[in-house]
């Protein structure tokens, strides 16, 4: 009888298979944009505005094209010429690549040098004189809203004044009745920070034009190579590189986090540059550009209201949003979506009505809001439906765990409609919270936070009970500009039966080398070290729409899958073929087909495959390949329960987060160590806004914290020993059951944070806490309610 | 992140550093650990026509006792200081000091010389040298002089060192048996500088305080000694009442920076905090 290795021997679904992709990295050997060297490569280095508003009166390049190396020193004015001045961003709204007369925001793009040497470049940098005349700029996003604010896109004809879109959801008028009949009703103003992916690797790109092929090759640092090139066909078209004429490869990312998603003008000049003199141009941002120019991610003010019973039963939501967006909406969201997905606010409970609305406002700020490791402004949801229900149990008096399990959803009402319009694929909230409360002792820690009260101690416990929504989108609503959210994936199996796999999306740490495989192999039985997996070259890999918003597994994963169950049909056929029986007598085991009730009358999948190449059937196509574009039904909804546990320093102020338990439900697990490593890499960047970050501006749109001297991202040195866990409740029409896990930590984790430093005051009167909750913002607090 | 043009000089003893220093006038930068240094220049806050490296000076690098004096050479790492049993036994405040610099990367890096002369308003070791009495020793191609650790400090990015000068050497005096020091620090998280930093060093005989050195860095844009606070507990019995009434003495007399993450008040308020704990950990 012929025996196949087992799922973990050849590294199937379920088992935590050493990645793959680390060999390459831990010996330094990852090929990044930064390491491409092409012969007769120019460097290009970015002049940036040291003010937040002022017009350009005049840019002398003199100087600076005087310096031996410099070859060009290019303008908004130049640009101009190509109508390349300006590009739309992926919400439809315009961008700067260079202002031809002034500028929005600090550290913006004014001109761009390209020399021999990146030395020479930045020297050139210095030489450039700009002259400006500095104007007042619109910081403040609410007055950016008053009817006497200075209009700031005087670029767009009519404008008359700073009001970007307005965008709601829900039944306003029944929401409302609900709201004026309540019997409670709690009302939280928050604001979650702008703040920076801050990816180790910051963006760059080698621009490689061949004028004698009329062709582009674009190494860059992008999580979405396809739909870049599509869009650099579109707008460079009319220059003559038409789609098939350009080439995107996005190699080894150093952390992507939804940052390395827009198109950057960086990118569009040092095409530009490539384009005009016909050799390789590189541009790679330092960190202090990448901190202050880049996309930022959040910065929404959410007023939000919950209306319930006096004894505890959730009845009605309501959210308004006012959306800082900086000085164009270079958001990242599907088309339809320009609040993302933020109508997850209604969470993991069961009530009928919620309304949300939300407005959006140019400001004197950096452009941006991408969806920093969240599916499109759910960390913004969830913080706001997390904290207001935490509200809520103050307001009433009651533990806050037991207040969300009295309105949990539970598991038999799945799928769930919300109240907003979603529909819920799967979840179990009880058992979540439950196993998250067993795990960090909750009873004794309350026995505990009393006897501390009672000696005049600080501590308290924070609850989050958080739905995500990943793995966008089903095609009849998910698109960005005008492309469906699908995604792909192409498996060919050589003779000797190894395999090359190939997907639309594109890993920035991720794994996917690694958990790709172990679907292949579970699904055909290959191991999963003789399936090689690549992606991020056009010329290569199928269409997709890239990796974020969690949507690698879902949509890609999900068509590596399907793709395998195409192949295993073919390679079912080849074995009624070979062993001379008709297909329904065959069986499958992974690895192998055998006959039913004869199982040493079988065919490995290694001899199937071969046979595909050497002994085919007649009438049957040779070879051995599947491809997919796996369109979602619907998308994944993980779930989690988190428990934090904070003590803080009385005198002053300081929070230390003593025990942090992380519950999460993302279905199906493809490779336990994988998803363990992504949930302390998301806990950590959940503690950032919660504790630490935030880009702070003056009146005059100064940045006061642009570099990692005063911005912290956390590290290892911050982060409490994260103990983690996991129920899971598989998708139930995701081929594989999973769901999508990168962003649940990092939208997680900040509520209950913030809700453990609110318990912890709460005996004070505190029911509010800004974030980030920094040791000077709590002491002041203490002091203002004479606890000191 | 990419500094100008500079012409790059490396010394192989104090001598030829000095030289260096002459010939190239008040545009050359002594690079010692480049912690300071090479930042400032990367954002071109500071462009030096020449840079000295004096980090391969091997006869500047040690600790060693010398008489009544335990001295340190300029070009000793934070992190070998941190490591030294010789000053954990006889003024652990300076052990603590090196362990609290940055981080690990940055103590074996650093030098204590490079720190005193770049006079970072928040660095760390000012409150221990100022509380230890210490005594600077500074090189130039005509001699050496010793500076009083108290005379060097004169304001924010600015001390007693001379252009052609060079930090060789940090000397404090021995303390007795019956003296015990302290460091403690509240941090800015990201840049890890002392939002306060306080150091203290207390002799004891007879169960009272003979003589009380206290100093901070980080509050005021000079470290500083705070007599104050020393004058309030001299001469009085270590009890947790005569400690916060002197704490509470703290930074009354400097004027105190505030910033986006600490205001003036929080910083005054941390002062005192600080000061407490320190006179604490010094006398339990």
């Amino acid at each position: 009888m012929i025996q196949c290795k087992t799922s973990k021997e050849i590294g199937g679904m379920g088992h935590s298979m050493r990645r793959k992709e680390d060999a390459r990295f831990i010996q330094g050997k990852g090929q990044y944009v930064d390491d491409i060297k092409l012969p007769e490569m120019l460097y290009m280095d970015i002049v940036r505005s040291p003010f937040a508003y002022a017009k350009i009166t005049n840019i002398n390049i003199e100087k600076a094209m005087a310096l031996p190396g410099v070859l060009a020193v290019i303008t908004g004015k130049d640009l101009e010429q190509y109508n390349l001045h300006w590009m739309p961003t992926l919400m439809s709204d315009t961008q700067m690549v260079l202002p031809v007369d002034t500028v929005m925001y600090q550290s913006q793009e004014v001109a761009a040098v390209i020399a021999t040497e990146r030395y020479i470049a930045a020297d050139a940098v210095e030489l450039v004189e700009v002259e400006y005349e500095p104007m007042q700029p619109v910081m403040d996003p609410y007055k950016a809203m008053e009817a006497d604010a200075p209009v700031l896109r005087i670029d767009k004809e009519g404008k008359t004044d700073n009001h970007i879109w307005h965008w709601e959801a829900g039944d306003k008028e029944a929401t409302d009745r609900i709201f004026d009949d309540a019997e409670v009703k709690v009302k939280e103003q928050m604001h979650i920070p702008r703040i920076h992916v801050a990816s180790i690797e910051t963006c760059g790109c080698v621009a490689n034009y061949d004028k004698v092929n009329n062709h582009l090759t674009m190494y860059m640092t992008t999580q979405a190579p396809h739909a870049i090139r599509t869009v650099i066909a579109l707008v460079a078209g009319h220059v003559g590189l038409t789609e098939e004429k350009v080439r995107v490869i996005s190699p080894d990312i150093g952390g992507g986090f939804g940052g390395k998603v827009p198109v950057y003008p960086g990118y569009v000049i040092a095409i530009a540059a490539s384009f005009l003199i016909g050799k390789p141009v590189k541009w790679i941002e330092d960190r202090s550009e990448n901190l202050q120019a880049d996309s930022f991610a959040r910065d929404y003010h959410i007023t939000a209201e919950m209306a319930g019973t006096k004894d505890g039963k959730i009845l009605a939501t309501r959210f308004k949003l006012l959306c800082d967006h900086g000085y164009t909406d270079a958001a990242a969201n599907p088309s339809k979506f320009p609040t993302g997905l933020f109508s997850i606010c209604t969470g993991s409970y069961d009530y009928g009505h919620s309304y949300a609305e939300a407005d959006a406002v140019y400001t004197n700020k950096p452009p941006g809001g991408v969806a920093y490791r969240c599916s499109f402004r759910v960390t913004e949801a969830v913080h706001a439906i997390e904290r207001i229900t935490d509200c809520y149990a103050q307001e009433i008096n009651k533990d806050p765990a037991q207040l969300r399990f009295d309105n949990f959803i539970n598991k038999d009402q799945f799928p769930y409609k919300s109240a907003l319009g979603w529909e819920y694929d799967s979840g179990d909230y009880h058992q979540g919270l439950q196993k998250a409360m067993e795990v960090v002792g909750y009873d004794d820690l309350r026995k505990e936070q009393a006897e501390k009260r009672a000696r005049g101690e600080l501590m308290g416990i924070g609850i989050s009970t958080f739905t995500e929504i990943v793995g966008a989108g089903p095609s009849r609503e998910f698109d960005i500009l005008g492309i469906k959210m699908f995604d792909s994936a192409e498996i060919r199996v050589h003779p000797t039966g190894k395999a090359i796999a190939r997907f639309g999306t594109k890993s920035q740490g991720q794994g996917h080398e690694t958990t790709y495989a172990q679907i292949v192999a579970e699904e055909l039985g290959i191991p999963a070290e003789h399936i090689q997996v690549e992606e991020g070259d056009t010329d290569t890999a199928p269409y997709g729409l890239g990796t974020y918003a969690s949507r690698s597994t879902p949509t890609a994963g999900a068509a590596a899958a399907i793709a395998s169950r195409k192949l295993r049909e073919k390679a079912k056929k080849i074995a009624a073929y070979l062993l001379e029986v008709s297909e329904e007598d065959l069986e499958w085991e992974p690895g192998k087909f055998f006959v039913k009730g004869a199982p040493d009358k079988a065919k490995t999948i290694q001899e199937i495959v071969f046979a595909a190449y050497t002994n085919h059937p007649q009438g049957m196509e040779a070879g051995f390949e599947a491809t997919h574009y796996y369109d979602p039904p619907n998308l994944t909804f993980p779930s989690g329960a988190y428990i934090c546990v904070v003590d803080i320093d009385k005198e002053t102020g300081e929070v230390k987060v003593r025990r942090f338990v992380a519950i999460d439900d993302c279905g199906h697990i493809i490779n336990p160590m994988i998803v363990q490593g992504q949930v302390h890499g998301g806990l950590t960047q959940g503690l950032a806004p919660a504790l630490y970050e935030e880009l702070i501006y003056d009146e005059e749109g100064n940045i006061l914290n642009g570099t990692f001297m005063d911005y912290l991202v956390p590290t290892a040195v911050e982060s409490p020993s994260w103990e983690t866990g996991h129920t899971v409740t598989p998708s139930p029409h995701h081929p594989i059951g999973a769901k999508g896990v990168g962003e649940s930590p990092t939208v997680g984790a900040p509520p209950a944070i913030v809700n453990a430093v609110v318990d912890a005051l709460s005996h004070l009167g505190v029911t509010h806490m800004e974030i980030p909750i920094t040791a000077p913002k709590v002491w002041k607090i203490l002091k203002e309610k004479g606890a000191l | 992140m990419i500094p100008s043009e500079f012409e790059y000089c490396r010394a192989g003893s104090v001598e030829e550093a000095l030289d260096l220093l002459a010939q190239k006038g008040p545009d050359a930068k002594i690079l010692a650990g480049g912690h300071s240094l090479l930042p400032a220049m990367k954002l071109r806050l500071n462009s030096p026509g020449a840079v000295i490296d004096i980090s391969g000076i091997g006869e500047l690098s040690y600790i060693k006792e010398e008489g009544s004096h335990l001295v340190i050479g300029a070009c000793t790492t934070h992190g070998d200081i941190a490591k030294s049993t010789l000053l954990s036994e006889k003024i652990p405040m300076i052990v603590e000091a090196a362990a609290e610099i940055g981080d690990v990367q940055v103590r074996n890096k650093g030098t204590i010389g490079g720190s005193l002369a770049h006079a970072d308003p928040a660095a760390d070791w000012p409150a221990s040298l100022l509380a230890g009495e210490a005594e600077i020793v500074l090189a130039s191609s005509s001699g050496e002089r010793t500076v009083a650790a108290v005379d060097f400090f004169q304001g924010l990015f600015t001390t007693d060192l001379g252009e052609n000068e060079l930090i060789t050497e940090i000397r404090l005096p021995i303390p007795d048996a019956y003296t015990k020091s302290t460091y403690v620090k509240f941090e800015q998280p990201a840049s890890r500088f002392a939002i306060v930093g306080c150091a203290a060093s207390i002799t004891r005989s007879n169960g009272s305080c003979d003589k009380v050195r206290v100093a901070f860095t980080g509050v005021s844009s000079t470290p500083f000694r705070d007599q104050a606070v020393e004058q309030a507990l001299e001469g009085q019995a270590p009890s947790d009442d005569n400690i916060e009434a002197a704490a509470e003495k703290a930074a009354m007399s400097v004027e105190v920076m505030g910033d986006h993450f600490a205001s003036q008040e929080y910083r005054k308020h941390l002062a005192k905090v600080y000061a407490r704990r320190a006179l604490q950990a010094v006398l339990s």
